[in-house]
């Protein structure tokens, strides 16, 4: 089986956002990247179902060069191989733009399973598996929580809303977007970090791809969302504040 | 040109969220002056038609279909793509659902556009129109100008106030739509719900809830400590309960439990919209968080920006004095 996961490297979460002069995008050098946590839940599916099945899992990755360091990460955790989409501009692409991208890169390999995340922790259009499903012609699976291959056909158990859940049956090849949490995740060992170093990666410059990376949705201004709600905030010391906030829970809420 | 609103049933009932979905169309129908349809897709669904026709639109289309018995994203996908071809409309407008995540994308695909995904505000800049939406968990903001000959935007849940019905009987066009049961490639099973929870966090008055912020499950019993002074149910947001920290049943939010209790304690969490639906209709909420921009401080009455680790404990010893 050939299972490509895809992967996206994103500011980390506990990162100052702030954004840029232009009001297009954060001030890159307050940040600290990571990879988007449901690919990372993606990556252990896919290396699991490798565990069970055989095979490879190549890793698929579209991002600026900094985006290598989430690459080997995925590598030393235990994937065979990387395919790197590289852009050199700062570039926030939309998902049908990135989708594209993975698309044209990814046709050569034939995969019978892309994983992915459900959604980025960053632009968060939770789009990205669906629109690739529907360039490659593959059927696709979203908010999945279970994978259980059958042969030339793999059952899902996918997330509804409000405690509901489903099984679903498709033929492969097959997008699957994995939910966070579906799995314990694996650390990187020493000798996994070490192997990583020397295994494949083939990087593919955007424009190789012939995909304009700014068309699509234009974000024309992102800013701190201004609070509609007056709500009242208790600072100082913990205990000053712990002793205004029950004041006003008992005397104007009256909730205890 | 028009605006078109996919309305959302399963097995004959509505997901309430299509009608804030509709209140959103409806806004941006004024905003580009033009009238507003809407479709729904089922088998066996003219009495949901009938409803449907009720709201304040030009029409309804409703697409009744044996192979549309059940969802599934390749019969959604054909359903619809033949139904923008045939009343092409400007603007497609979808509540951002569970389901309307697995489909629209593949549709808005077809047309070669991308979906402008989790609106939360319509805006009216020097005449042209644009949508807000939420990245980062809910923690900025972006405005993305409503360009182009066809449109797609879902509609995130509590954001717009549902439309009502305006008892008028506007027209049904029964919308005849050409499927191949063939071409459907997934096949779903009957939709379950796990063994029956054995905490019902939606009857509980007063909910300590925590976060990622609480970092190692070894920190629990500072939260612990909290729920027992107020006696509290605890509950947690959903990364919490997938390390296994607390069980499942106590999660609140979109794939969670719904909770409308007198006061909610929201400890270390930051506030993203899937736990935000879950505890919207909470009549008082405390926020206890260190990131003064959490989005949760946007929900909150009351809350306090500092380390939850020195705040928690202070607010227990506070409540323990009130009590004795």
């Amino acid at each position: 089986m050939k299972i490509i996961v895809s992967v996206k490297q994103v500011p980390a979460r506990d990162s100052s956002l702030r954004v840029d002069a232009q009001g297009k995008w954060l001030e890159e050098a307050d940040l600290t990247y990571e990879m988007n946590e449901p690919d990372a839940y993606a990556l252990e599916e896919a290396l699991q179902l490798k565990e069970k099945l055989g095979g490879e899992v190549v890793v698929l990755c579209a991002g600026p060069q900094r985006a290598a360091q989430t690459i080997r990460e995925a590598l030393a955790k235990g994937a065979d191989r990387a395919i790197h989409i590289e852009w050199e501009e700062r570039a926030a692409p939309d998902a049908l733009t990135t989708a594209q991208l993975l698309a044209n890169a990814v046709k050569p390999e034939s995969p019978d399973f892309i994983l992915t995340g459900l959604q980025s922790d960053d632009l968060g259009y939770g789009q990205t598996g669906v629109v690739l499903a529907e360039l490659l012609g593959f059927a696709h699976a979203t908010i999945v929580m279970e994978v259980e291959p059958q042969g030339d056909a793999v059952r899902v158990k996918r997330e509804l809303e409000d405690g509901w859940f489903q099984h679903v049956s498709l033929p492969l090849p097959v997008v699957l977007t994995i939910q966070s949490g579906i799995k314990k995740l694996r650390y990187a060992t020493l000798m996994g970090i070490k192997k990583a170093k020397t295994k494949e990666v083939k990087t593919i410059p955007a424009s190789q791809l012939g995909i304009d990376l700014n068309s699509g949705l234009v974000m024309e201004r992102i800013y701190l969302p201004t609070r509609s709600k007056k709500t009242q905030i208790f600072s100082g010391e913990p205990k000053q504040a712990a002793h205004q906030l029950v004041e006003k829970l008992k005397f104007e809420a009256r909730v205890i | 040109m028009s605006v078109l609103v996919v309305l959302e049933q399963r097995g004959g009932k509505w997901n309430r969220t299509s009608f804030e979905a509709l209140a959103a169309g409806q806004k941006i129908g004024q905003a580009l002056a033009t009238p507003v349809t809407a479709a729904v897709l089922g088998s066996n669904i003219d009495s949901l038609a009938t409803e449907a026709a009720a709201f304040d639109i030009q029409k309804v289309f409703a697409i009744d279909d044996a192979a549309l018995e059940q969802y599934t994203p390749d019969g959604y996908a054909a359903a619809l793509e033949q139904l923008i071809q045939a009343s092409t409309p400007k603007v497609v407008v979808f509540p951002h659902t569970y389901q309307v995540r697995d489909y629209a994308p593949k549709l808005a695909t077809r047309f070669r556009k991308s979906l402008v995904s989790d609106v939360v505000d319509l805006k009216t800049v020097s005449g042209g129109l644009s949508y807000v939406r939420q990245l980062f968990q809910g923690k900025l903001n972006a405005d993305i100008p409503a360009e182009g000959d066809l449109q797609f935007v879902s509609i995130q849940a509590g954001a717009f106030r549902a439309a009502e019905p305006a008892s008028a009987t506007n027209p049904i066009e029964q919308f005849r739509v050409k499927l191949d049961p063939s071409a459907i490639r997934s096949k779903p099973e009957a939709p379950y719900r796990e063994a029956q929870r054995s905490v019902d966090l939606g009857a509980a008055p007063v909910i300590v809830s925590v976060g990622r912020g609480i970092k190692e499950k070894e920190n629990l019993p500072v939260v612990e400590a909290l729920a027992n002074a107020l006696g509290a149910e605890l509950a947690a947001s959903r990364p919490i309960c997938d390390n296994g920290w607390l069980p499942m049943e106590r999660q609140v939010g979109s794939s969670g439990q719904t909770v409308s209790p007198k006061v909610y304690f929201a400890v270390g969490i930051s506030g993203a919209i899937q736990h935000l639906v879950g505890m919207k209709g909470s009549k008082t909420v405390v926020a206890i968080n260190k990131d003064e921009n959490a989005p949760i401080f946007e929900t909150a009455d009351y809350g306090i920006v500092g380390d939850l680790f020195e705040v928690v404990p202070a607010l227990v010893e506070e409540i323990q004095k009130t009590k004795a």
